[in-house]
């Protein structure tokens, strides 16, 4: 009974600020759900944000933020990190030092260059949608290269760059399908063969926002960017 | 376990980046070798064959094995010399905001300083002294919280958070004194006046914190570079 009780006050404890949509929330929400870890989630509306959220992340004013015992904590890859180092559970990160800087690394690559680059060919116009186009094609080459001899960027089980990579699993299919490009086609057979493991995963299955309503949202973002002439 | 001598650092003596690295291997009190790229003249086959991802500085090589992206170098040094003083604090929601900081300043604070490089005209360049001022102001409420009365955001001694913003205090400087600005002032931030003394004379950074007239210097001579790349050839 005590247990019970226990684990029902812990489990309140963990509060999420995000968005239905946001994949960097979405992230946070696949670290908690791999470790067991219950948390409230809150849906923001960033148009109008709650005085929560601004009194938690008066820097950014941003989403997501995990709020653990009533202390925030910011920025996505700081929070998987937080999340790996306090439930220890079912690991993001390896033991090993080199192995730990490895998907450090990656996690970094995806969100200050493939991101960009990708976003890039979403968001432009013109030459700068070409470059972005070649210098994502340059960025997917470099993950494809990574997943060699692997089912995960972690070796068998889901890790830390898994997650951060995560987004090419549900978002990448809905960029394509509004813009009408192909970006990861059969040149990238592991990165294919990845999304597939991903996205059938039990824990990630069902976790994001449905497709349908992806693409509607960006589909209306994409008009924004390029309005009809 | 590897010796000492097995550990090379590819840099440049100019990069707040490089002097990251750097000072996490002296506080741990690693030798190591120190290579310096010439950037201007081409990157070494070393630095193409160690990051061909990024093809950039800092690398560090343990054994025969290359490490890149200094905070992520930064941390591995601090968890394979686990013996030496720890660079990153021990509680976890510390070495969350620890993170957050570095992070805030490679993404927000750093890349801000660097358009006043390319900026056209004094008045743009003007225009991004309150906003580095605004960042400086934050990052001083910061060091109140973090210190907590203690000479280092790291506490007693220099941390993670110290390193990662105290690598930029040379480019503040040159960026004080070309622009007739003060960045760091007494009544705006004068915890961090204090702490940018005591950080600069630490014995783990004093070696490698360049001297502010060779980097002046060195600005300069860039930005005459970036110009005329900029400007079409007639």
């Amino acid at each position: 009974m005590v247990e019970v009780e226990i684990a029902k006050s812990m489990a309140e404890e963990v509060k999420l600020f995000k968005t239905w949509s946001t994949p960097f929330g979405l992230r946070v929400v696949w670290a908690l759900k791999l470790k067991g870890i219950p948390y409230e989630a809150i849906d923001e509306d960033l148009s109008n944000k709650s005085a929560l959220l601004l009194q938690y992340n008066p820097v950014y004013k941003k989403v997501p933020v995990l709020v653990h015992n009533g202390k925030p904590i910011s920025e996505s890859l700081v929070i998987l990190e937080y999340i790996d180092e306090t439930w220890k559970q079912n690991p993001l990160l390896p033991q090993d030092p080199l192995e730990k800087a490895r998907e450090r690394f990656w996690a970094k690559f995806n969100d200050e260059k493939l991101l960009q680059s990708i976003w890039g060919v979403f968001a432009k116009e013109g030459k700068e949608r070409e470059e972005a186009m070649a210098a994502s094609m340059e960025n997917l080459k470099f993950v494809e290269e990574e997943l060699k001899g692997k089912k995960f960027f972690g070796g068998e089980k889901i890790g830390l760059a898994d997650i951060t990579f995560g987004w090419l699993a549900n978002l990448i299919c809905v960029f394509e399908e509004v813009t009408g490009l192909k970006m990861i086609d059969e040149r990238f057979p592991l990165l294919l063969a990845w999304i597939q493991e991903f996205s059938q995963h039990p824990i990630i299955k069902d976790a994001g926002p449905p497709h349908d309503k992806l693409v509607i949202k960006y589909q209306a973002l994409y008009e924004k960017f390029h309005p009809a002439k | 376990m590897l010796k000492s001598e097995d550990v090379k650092v590819l840099g440049s003596w100019s990069s707040p980046f490089v002097m990251r690295a750097r000072i996490a291997l002296n506080i741990k009190s690693v030798n190591y070798e120190y290579l310096e790229e010439r950037l201007w003249e081409g990157k070494s086959e070393l630095l193409l064959k160690s990051n061909p991802v990024h093809k950039k500085i800092p690398v560090l090589i343990h054994g025969d094995k290359p490490i890149c992206e200094s905070l992520v170098i930064v941390q591995y040094i601090d968890e394979v010399w686990s013996s030496g003083p720890s660079i990153l604090p021990s509680d976890s929601h510390e070495r969350a905001t620890a993170r957050f900081w570095a992070a805030y300043l490679d993404e927000k604070w750093f890349p801000t300083m660097k358009t006043i490089g390319l900026a056209q005209g004094e008045d743009a360049r003007k225009a991004v002294i309150p906003q580095l001022e605004e960042g400086l102001v934050l990052l001083e409420e910061a060091f109140g919280k973090c210190s907590k009365g203690k000479p280092f955001f790291g506490g007693d001694q220099i941390g993670f958070q110290d390193i990662a913003f105290g690598c930029f205090l040379g480019w503040l400087r040159v960026t004080e004194k070309m622009n007739g600005a003060k960045l760091l002032s007494e009544d705006k931030t004068p915890a961090l006046l204090e702490w940018a003394h005591r950080f600069c004379s630490d014995a783990a950074v004093k070696d490698v914190m360049p001297e502010t007239d060779k980097l002046a210097e060195f600005s300069k001579m860039i930005m005459a570079k970036m110009r005329a790349a900029a400007t079409p050839k007639s």
